[in-house]
């Protein structure tokens, strides 16, 4: 019994960088209606810029989070001016094929730098102990920075004036135009935010497991089920939707050989799809329901 | 009459080009248009998705994978001769995946596209774990299943002649549905499906026929494709280079049109070999394509065929 509580526990821990990751795809749709299809690349760029790091400086793996973050920012400004720019307002194959096509070439220079061997950051941290079992130190410091930084996204868009542009723009953008915001800027910072995201999530993820250049593509399923469940453009929704899947993840372990949580989570994704496309937690939902 | 059309007839003379090319002994040329020919058999049916009802599909190998598994299966496990092996491999994945549309039918835009990529890392994930299929060691095919063909070289021949003409029927595929009731109903769900929906095309129901129908053809040629190699594995039968590649190849030759896939799967595998022999960009493939990719969704969203009919527009005439 308090094995399963020590699965499910450890599963929400590692769910909330899940949740992290699902904020920088929920973002970028919610300001901006494209899904950021280069979501798994970047989650990959940001393991790799753990590893160059930490490989170059010696430095530890927490210490190279800044800087994954800043480039983070600066790639998602980027990719927003290379490939989304020209894309806003077209139907959504455009934007799904630009962002594809640079996924690829990201995925294309990393297979032929590294190859599609095992990587390792090293992190050890003192764990906790709770009887028989230990939570990895690297666990629980992954979940104590994801609320560190989701906790900053939240005062970022409620408490400052950009934050609420960015809202402003997500909200109607000939509205915040017209009260003289400059949306292709806001635009442009909302796609860094969400990059920026996607790779610190994949920063914290290379000191939890050990990852290739291909490992991106199912965190960035797992991404598109937890934005699902939470809502497409619902940021908090995102991060408990991650915590849910990770609780999922936990109880399944136990029962079920690891390979077979993809087929599952799929699934799920499918059904939600299906029967809720607002997402469970879609904050809407619940005033609809409260208005009965 | 659509026989009296003249692209009726360039559809057919391109497959005797196809078919007499190598002269039933070149065999350098036979491999490299066998590949165009699979090229131009996924792309021209990713097209029916792609170009006609502008939903994209990422996950269009799964078709070419699973009919290659049905078909392995048969033969290597059941038995049975490769006609039969192959005809059930392209009907239950294009039941299947008629059953996966209807599923997913209530998803408009966006939505769909984001099913399709996780239906390929599911079908992935579950051929992995499938034991009667060999789980991730995959299947091998013994080489004396090639005998009732008439022995390993002349087989390799009987093969491509079938490519070949799973890709002629491809093509007419697409050039039916193009001129039929159907075809006009995706097309114009493609550019606007609330307004069809309205004016009484059933989009449901035609996306899901539609997916369907883009399955059955890829699945007929994944089986013939892996009999070839008489090896099958889950990495190699659900790589998404493949339809990725499937995806450059229609937008560089024109979304919507019948012959730009066709001559993108013959510009982009001219591309493919010239970069696999480029001692700088034989790692580079993916880098390219998604280079091309970029630039094609930015600049030219028509393709080629776009930029043609933009130049010439009496090739509207004879071309589709």
């Amino acid at each position: 019994m308090i094995g399963l509580l020590a699965s499910v526990l450890d599963g929400i821990l590692v769910g909330s960088v899940y949740g992290l990751a699902a904020m920088g795809i929920t973002l970028i749709w919610g300001v901006m209606d494209v899904v950021n299809l280069t979501h798994g690349a970047m989650i990959v760029a940001g393991m790799f810029g753990v590893y160059l790091l930490v490989g170059a400086t010696g430095v530890s793996a927490y210490a190279a989070l800044p800087a994954v973050l800043a480039a983070g920012l600066l790639a998602g400004v980027a990719l927003y001016w290379i490939a989304i720019h020209r894309m806003i307002g077209q139907p959504p194959l455009m934007s799904l094929l630009a962002t594809f096509s640079v996924n690829l070439v990201l995925i294309g220079l990393g297979t032929a730098v590294w190859g599609t061997v095992l990587f390792n950051v090293p992190a050890s941290l003192p764990g906790f102990r709770l009887g028989r079992y230990t939570f990895p130190g690297t666990h629980l410091m992954a979940a104590a920075l994801t609320a560190v930084i989701a906790g900053a996204l939240y005062l970022f868009l409620y408490r400052t004036r950009l934050g609420k542009a960015v809202r402003a723009v997500a909200a109607n953008r000939e509205a915040a135009e017209l009260v003289g915001i400059p949306t292709t800027r806001i635009l442009a910072l909302a796609c860094g935010l969400g990059v920026a995201l996607a790779c610190v999530s994949g920063a914290l993820i290379s000191t939890l497991f050990p990852f290739t250049v291909l490992s991106g593509d199912s965190y960035q399923l797992k991404s598109f089920v937890v934005t699902v469940l939470g809502g497409l453009g619902n940021p908090t929704g995102a991060l408990v939707a991650g915590v849910a899947l990770g609780l999922f993840e936990g109880l399944a372990t136990p029962f079920m050989p690891v390979s077979w949580t993809l087929v599952i989570e799929f699934v799920l994704f499918v059904v939600v799809l299906i029967a809720f496309p607002g997402g469970l937690l879609s904050v809407r939902l619940w005033r609809r329901a409260r208005a009965r | 009459m659509i026989v009296r059309r003249p692209f009726f007839w360039i559809i057919g003379l391109a497959i005797l080009v196809f078919a007499a090319a190598p002269l039933g002994k070149d065999v350098e040329l036979r491999e490299s248009l066998l590949l165009a020919a699979v090229y131009i058999t996924l792309a021209s049916n990713l097209n029916l998705m792609l170009g006609y009802a502008g939903y994209v599909n990422f996950g269009s190998i799964v078709f070419f994978g699973l009919g290659g598994y049905f078909c392995v299966y048969c033969m290597g496990s059941l038995g049975w001769g490769l006609g039969p092996s192959l005809l059930v491999g392209g009907v239950s994945v294009s039941l299947l995946s008629l059953l996966f549309g209807l599923g997913i039918l209530r998803l408009r835009g966006v939505h769909f596209a984001l099913a399709t990529i996780g239906v390929n890392e599911a079908v992935m994930a579950f051929v992995t774990n499938f034991q009667p299929w060999g789980g991730s060691t995959g299947i091998y095919l013994s080489t004396g299943l090639f005998q009732p063909l008439g022995g390993p070289a002349q087989a390799l021949w009987t093969i491509y002649y079938l490519l070949v003409a799973v890709m002629g029927l491809s093509l007419y595929l697409s050039y039916f549905v193009k001129s039929s009731k159907f075809g006009v109903g995706l097309l114009a769900i493609g550019q606007n499906e609330d307004a069809a929906a309205v004016l009484g095309v059933p989009a449901p129901r035609y996306k899901a026929l539609a997916y369907s129908a883009s399955a059955l053809l890829p699945a007929i040629a994944g089986g013939l494709y892996f009999f070839k190699g008489a090896f099958i594995q889950p990495a190699d039968a659900f790589d998404l280079t493949l339809s990725t590649e499937a995806i450059v190849i229609t937008m560089l030759g024109g979304q919507g049109t019948i012959f730009g896939p066709a001559l993108g799967a013959y510009l982009y595998e001219e591309l493919r070999g010239w970069l696999l022999t480029s001692p700088t960009f034989s790692n580079f493939q993916l880098v390219v394509a998604g280079v091309l990719l970029l630039l094609i969704v930015q600049f030219a969203p028509g393709g080629l065929m776009g930029m043609f009919y933009r130049r010439w527009p009496r090739l509207k005439r004879f071309l589709e």
